[in-house]
């Protein structure tokens, strides 16, 4: 049974693919390409993250700067939870923003929840580390921990796209020639 | 006699104007001699309020006017010894009344007819108890209202009052202490139930919401809050002296329980397919059967036992095996209606559990006390594991690639919770310490790792770093993306229960 793994490994699952499920929000805000892709796990906690699309990703670009502060009283890095039910922890709507990311070619952008939830825990890695952004967007890059109410975990994905839809949306601004993000 | 000294005379006169029946004015003026209480109520109170008459020092010399004169005599003549009523001019009537702080019980339930009316419900229940088992009255709590000065213990005058009885003393011939044979005798009083309520709005901290229907009045908690209130505060909301009950207490059904009997021993789990405690999910059955249930199922029908409560020295997913001398647990056995069994019943009872699946196996089976469990879960925090883990990676590896993991020893581990614990556990991060390791190579993308660690470390999240939140991890260590397979327990560092020779 151990050696049995063999064959399967080429495709084997990641944790990811065995543990969570993918859904996107594309051009979040009306903004073009800005896509987030939301890891929910099976106990119901979600994780931010940048889709591979977005243009943070996209041509080599360097981050300058990654802000957790969004405005003169709040900063997500105050963000402090305590005990089993995680009290304190600053409750989100979809398009509250969650960090601003400046790049060296001086692009701003705004990566945002995308789901309602209690937020638990923002990623200060990317801080001390932002090329962990880059290469590993999907794993030790994420932007944010969120816990949704338990009455809403099954609610919060109706507004997202699943990764078929996702690729549909993709794929259609490749064939409208949309310039790269 | 019954002890009581000139001092307790302003007490009594409270007391039996509050309307405390005999045998609690002597509670409450905490006389020791327990063959006084073992009078008859009539005599009892027939002595206490002789007290009041006394005048001088002595107790024994008495200058009572001629009509208020009471023959020792006669009244130490036994139960039923002719006692002349007292004369009401300036005597309280406390004989018809229900007493107002034993509600009666010290009143009428103490009398022989009662007695013998439990024993006879406990002999129909177990023909044969005359031979082998002693009656321990369980202790049961009424809340004395309003009065709050050290007194002899309640239960401990119900218990001795019914000792007396005759009928209870011919059953008696055999006596085993602490056979662990329990009978419950209760009574109800609706009319007071409410009375200790307002505790929960003056001293709320004493008294934790319960999610069951069980009530939130227990014993200690209210015990605690009546130590918090301050005098005034009580006296506030709680009439002293308390009002006279007007109906009395109604006996509850007598029950009958055994200890619980604790049974301790150590498991393996071969299955990848089984939960340790049953997974269910918004009432639905997530798995199929669980390693609890399969001990439990013999137990539960040799012992005849009521239900269980299952605890282990920690605990695997359903997905990790348990090998090696396997995980120590210990299950408490509610209500057995047989409770000793010899070690050959025992061993014999293992195999049952044995032959009954091939998922798991249990050694080492034996009756401990409840004591023991205790050390069980010092287990849990303290000792250490070892594991041995079936890992893929993503960058072919060679031979030498693992050298470097025998090198590591006493590797500090930061971990943060667990995203896949993180919804019922508190956000924080852990220090754990992994002792020691040894890999095998296996083929370019896989090998076996063996892994000696500090109670409490989550294997799973060391080899695959979870999103970057256990520091350092697997994949930091060899520069590749790696995954766990499979994982399995292959010791749990503990050295109880003892061995059981096979």
């Amino acid at each position: 049974c151990v050696f049995a793994m063999e064959e399967a490994d080429k495709t084997a699952p990641s944790v990811t693919d065995r543990y969570y499920t993918r859904w996107y929000k594309t051009d979040m805000k009306g903004k073009p390409c800005e896509d987030h892709c939301i890891l929910q796990h099976s106990n119901r906690i979600c994780l931010i993250t940048l889709a591979e699309t977005h243009p943070i990703l996209q041509n080599g670009r360097k981050i300058k700067n990654i802000n957790y502060k969004i405005s003169d009283g709040c900063s997500r890095l105050n963000n402090k939870v305590s005990g089993k039910s995680k009290r304190g922890g600053q409750f989100l709507t979809e398009f509250a923003p969650l960090c601003r990311i400046t790049c060296t070619d001086n692009m701003e952008y705004t990566v945002f929840s995308c789901i309602r939830g209690r937020l638990l825990e923002v990623n200060e890695d990317i801080l001390k580390h932002p090329d962990l952004l880059l290469e590993k967007p999907s794993t030790d890059g994420y932007i944010a921990v969120i816990l949704p109410k338990l009455e809403e975990s099954k609610s919060i994905t109706n507004g997202l796209l699943t990764r078929e839809q996702y690729e549909e949306v993709v794929s259609k601004r490749t064939s409208q020639q949309q310039e790269p993000c | 006699m019954l002890s009581l000294k000139e001092k307790d005379r302003p007490i009594i006169r409270k007391l039996l104007d509050a309307g405390c029946c005999g045998r609690c004015v002597l509670r409450f003026c905490c006389v020791g001699k327990y063959s006084s209480y073992q009078l008859s109520i009539e005599v009892c109170v027939a002595l206490v309020v002789r007290m009041l008459f006394l005048r001088s020092s002595d107790p024994t010399q008495t200058e009572d006017p001629p009509s208020k004169k009471l023959k020792l005599e006669t009244l130490q003549a036994g139960d039923d010894g002719g006692t002349e009523t007292l004369t009401a001019n300036a005597e309280p009537k406390v004989q018809s009344e229900i007493c107002v702080a034993c509600l009666g019980v010290l009143q009428d339930f103490c009398d022989q007819s009662y007695t013998t009316q439990v024993i006879i419900e406990v002999l129909f229940i177990f023909p044969k108890l005359h031979q082998s088992y002693i009656l321990l009255l369980d202790n049961f709590m009424l809340i004395t209202p309003g009065v709050k000065i050290q007194a002899v213990q309640f239960g401990l005058i119900f218990l001795l009052i019914i000792f007396q009885s005759s009928v209870l003393k011919s059953y008696m011939s055999f006596c085993i202490p602490q056979s662990g044979f329990e009978v419950s005798v209760g009574f109800t009083h609706a009319e007071t139930d409410g009375d200790c309520h307002f505790l929960a709005t003056t001293c709320s901290d004493c008294f934790k919401p319960t999610k069951n229907k069980a009530s939130v009045f227990t014993r200690m908690a209210v015990v605690k809050a009546l130590e918090k209130i301050s005098d005034q505060k009580f006296l506030s909301n709680y009439p002293c002296p308390p009002v006279h009950p007007a109906t009395r207490c109604t006996p509850l059904d007598t029950t009958l329980l055994h200890a619980s009997v604790f049974i301790a021993g150590r498991y393996n789990k071969f299955s990848r397919e089984l939960p340790q405690t049953p997974w269910v999910i918004d009432g639905e059955r997530r798995m199929e059967g669980s390693v609890e249930e399969l001990i439990a199922g013999p137990l539960l029908s040799s012992f005849r036992a009521d239900g269980f409560n299952f605890s282990s020295s920690g605990r695997e997913d359903v997905d990790v095996r348990t090998l090696g001398n396997g995980r120590p647990f210990a299950m408490e056995l509610l209500n057995p209606h047989r409770a000793r069994f010899n070690k050959a019943e025992i061993r014999q009872l293992q195999e049952t559990i044995n032959t009954s699946s091939d998922k798991i196996r249990v050694r080492d089976l034996q009756i401990v006390t409840r004591e023991a469990m205790g050390r069980m879960k010092e287990g849990e925090e303290e000792k250490t594991k070892t594991y041995s883990a079936l890992i893929w990676t993503k960058k072919p590896i060679t031979h030498t690639d693992l050298d470097f993991i025998k090198n590591i020893k006493e590797l500090k581990v930061d971990q943060k919770t667990p995203l896949r614990v993180l919804h019922r556990r508190p956000l924080a991060v852990r220090q754990r310490v992994i002792h020691s390791m040894s890999a095998s190579f296996l083929d370019t993308h896989h090998f076996k790792l063996q892994l000696h660690t500090q109670a409490g470390t989550y294997i799973k999240e060391f080899v695959h770093g979870d999103f970057g939140r256990t520091k350092p991890n697997l994949c930091a260590l060899m520069d590749s993306e790696v995954d766990i397979l499979e994982l399995d327990v292959e010791s749990v560092d503990v050295d109880w229960p003892p061995a059981v020779p096979e």
